[in-house]
């Protein structure tokens, strides 16, 4: 057992599923001899030299196509955008080519690629590389959207996700790559794509989040239960496709709901949950959904970001609201 | 400080001071048979082959009975928006006709006359522009790309391709076709400069035809050639007369052969010309004239082949009755069995979404399918 932080447990997870596939490839922007401007693929030019871990030219549509030309071809390509604010020329190539290769040729031909990118805002970084697009890449059919909040996490997550036989967009937070360290065992096990994590067990209140909001979220949840309030907290991890069943579970249990996102509120997969919630657990809420979110706003530079990430005094004004409701 | 000798080889100083020259090029243009299909150079060996000139004669046939038919179809509401390929079979042919069986191609849409070549079944592209998803299921031709609408998207899937050869070492080439419209593209420059850099067995072939629906090349680059794209990406571009299939194939072949052996990538711009509309739901006459137009029919890639030949007589007019006439059953016969061919089942919408349908979709497939979700 090691003790790593998230990027370290990236990192990991690359080496261990290049070393037990041949067909794995790293490719993107500064991924060889600079391993990655966060580092998450220090290391692996060396030990797998430059015909596994390939700097690219600096063209990110273009990353995202080669990448399915040699997924198509077996090859299993994890590309590396070096911040999301770059992510959306990769757009196109996700929504016409990789997302629907498999079907348009009626599985013919597919795309076995990983997009991985930092996301979310909080580490005082300059324009355009704080945002969280998340719900953009959830409204894709045929992809799978993925955001771990821990370094276990990130490495069971990201194996599962360079194993999985279609296109995965991982959006790894960029604010937890260094925050905290965890014994994660590289014993190679992957975790499922299609559950939610239960970070905290409780029996009044379901706060529902992913990524980075899971530190603030578990923060409101300890204050809530110092007023002796029982918060679940939910990470849902795989926002595509949505672990439903577990988050309609919980809040059958609990009767109160509060959705946490950084991203927009407006569209936000936020919106999704409380619709699912609102379509199949109506009758066990006992008060309004609320969520808490970015603002509809673009996103601020980094003198003001805090007013615009989610807080933890924001989410417990909104769980007190929803606890209080009669 | 260097010398211009140093920088660039050359000896010549151009007149500005503390100026030299250190980079210069040139593109040629290739053609073997002139409009009425007499050599205008010596042809290239394959040219010998009578069988060879047969071929791809046929092909272009074929092609453009194809493409007549799809018309018919779609003017009677059997068919979708249908892009003919009229006046350009010599561009496809001549691709396919150079390529070999484990090659790739990557097509984008009016290179109907190579899919045919390599493979692609005539129901298959009927069912492919009646909107079926089978179509793109090649039966032979397994690892050819699927047909591509978004104008040249599918250029970095060919710098994939093309990589994934080289990194296995095999001695095999991906080439992909897009028209003029898409050397605008933003994914073609990056494909191109891509091919460079990692010397990649790659071969582009431009279907220039004049004409993005409405937008005619000047309005596309200032450039005086599209090959010359190829330049700033450091291989070679070069221009052949898209309407002689010898020169297509030739130009062609030359490339394969390069990026066989390891010499990376060629740009290839075939000059022809857009006779038809752009696609059944367009009307060129809104943008350009018959005037503007009508020229072009004389420079038609079948005639032209078909005159070389009968003038060596390689072709007679029982060749081509009989040609006609066995190219318009299969084509009759493939789109009757298109039309006799059932949609799919509702549940296949759902079925190739993902290797393993998730949960969350698996409930949606139930209620498409009539039964209540849970």
């Amino acid at each position: 057992m090691t003790e790593v932080n998230l990027v370290q447990a990236v990192n990991l997870a690359l080496a261990r599923a290049m070393a037990e596939d041949s067909g794995v490839l790293v490719l993107g922007e500064d991924v060889a001899a600079e391993g990655g401007v966060f580092r998450a693929t220090d290391g692996l030019l060396q030990r797998f030299g430059p015909e596994r871990v390939l700097d690219t030219p600096l063209a990110e549509g273009a990353i995202a196509g080669l990448s399915v030309g040699l997924a198509a071809q077996g090859f299993r390509p994890v590309a590396e955008i070096q911040f999301t604010g770059f992510i959306y020329p990769t757009i196109d190539q996700l929504v016409n080519h990789a997302s629907r290769l498999r079907t348009r040729t009626r599985g013919r031909l597919s795309c076995p690629m990983v997009v991985r990118s930092p996301a979310g805002g909080g580490i005082r970084a300059i324009e355009h590389h704080s945002e969280s697009p998340e719900a953009m890449f959830a409204h894709i059919p045929g992809l799978r959207v993925v955001i771990p909040s821990s370094p276990e996490r990130a490495y069971g997550l990201l194996l599962a996700a360079i194993r999985d036989p279609d296109p995965v967009v991982f959006l790894e937070p960029t604010r937890l790559y260094r925050a905290a360290r965890e014994e994660v065992e590289d014993d190679g096990a992957a975790l499922p794509l299609d559950r939610c994590f239960v970070l905290r067990e409780g029996t009044d209140i379901t706060l529902v989040t992913w990524g980075a909001m899971t530190k603030e979220t578990l923060a409101a949840a300890e204050a809530l239960a110092a007023e002796g309030v029982s918060a679940e907290v939910v990470d849902v991890a795989t926002l595509k496709s949505l672990d439903a069943d577990s988050l309609l579970e919980s809040v059958a249990k609990t009767g109160r709901c509060v959705i946490v996102h950084e991203a927009p509120l407006t569209g936000g997969f936020g919106a999704e949950i409380a619709a699912r919630i609102a379509e199949r657990g109506l009758v066990s809420l006992l008060a309004p959904i609320e969520r808490v979110a970015g603002w509809d706003t673009v996103m601020p530079l980094p003198r003001l970001e805090q007013y615009y990430l989610p807080s933890e005094a924001r989410i417990l004004d909104a769980a007190r609201r929803v606890l209080a409701y009669q | 400080m260097p010398s211009a000798e140093k920088i660039g080889g050359l000896l010549d100083v151009a007149g500005a001071a503390g100026e030299s020259v250190v980079a210069r090029f040139e593109i040629r243009y290739r053609r073997f048979l002139d409009p009425k299909g007499n050599p205008v150079s010596p042809l290239p060996d394959f040219a010998a082959d009578r069988a060879e000139l047969v071929a791809l004669y046929r092909a272009m046939v074929l092609a453009r009975a194809f493409d007549a038919k799809a018309v018919a179809l779609q003017r009677t509401g059997r068919l979708g928006t249908f892009p003919s390929a009229l006046g350009q079979e010599a561009v496809a042919v001549g691709i396919a006709g150079a390529m070999r069986k484990e090659d790739v191609f990557l097509p984008s849409f009016r290179e109907h006359g190579a899919q045919l070549w390599r493979g692609v079944s005539l129901v298959e592209l009927f069912l492919f522009w009646g909107g079926d998803e089978r179509g793109s299921d090649f039966a032979e031709a397994r690892e050819d790309f699927p047909i591509c609408v978004p104008v040249g998207t599918h250029a970095p899937h060919a710098v994939g391709v093309a990589l994934a050869f080289k990194l296995r070492r095999e001695k095999r080439v991906a080439v992909c076709a897009f028209g003029d419209g898409a050397t605008s593209k933003g994914d073609v420059a990056e494909s191109l400069n891509m091919a460079g850099v990692w010397r990649l067995p790659l071969v582009f072939v431009i279907n220039n035809n004049h004409w993005a629906i409405s937008v005619p090349v000047a309005q596309q680059t200032a450039a005086a050639t599209l090959a010359q794209k190829a330049i700033a990406a450091g291989f070679e571009g070069e221009q052949v007369d898209g309407n002689d299939v010898i020169a297509v194939r030739e130009a062609v072949g030359r490339a394969v052969v390069k990026a066989r052996a390891g010499g990376g990538p060629t740009l290839i711009e075939a000059l022809t010309y857009r006779l038809s509309d752009h696609t059944t739901a367009d009307d060129a006459r809104r943008y350009r004239s018959d005037t503007e137009v009508s020229p072009h029919w004389a420079e038609d890639p079948i005639t032209r082949l078909r005159n070389h030949l009968v003038g060596r007589g390689i072709w007679a007019k029982t060749d081509e009755e009989g040609l006609l006439a066995e190219v318009a059953a299969a084509v009759d016969k493939a789109a009757e069995t298109y039309l006799q061919t059932p949609p799919q089942g509702l549940e296949t919408i759902f079925d190739f979404t993902y290797e393993t349908l998730p949960k969350d979709l698996a409930d949606q497939r139930r209620a498409a399918l009539g039964a209540v979700p849970q």
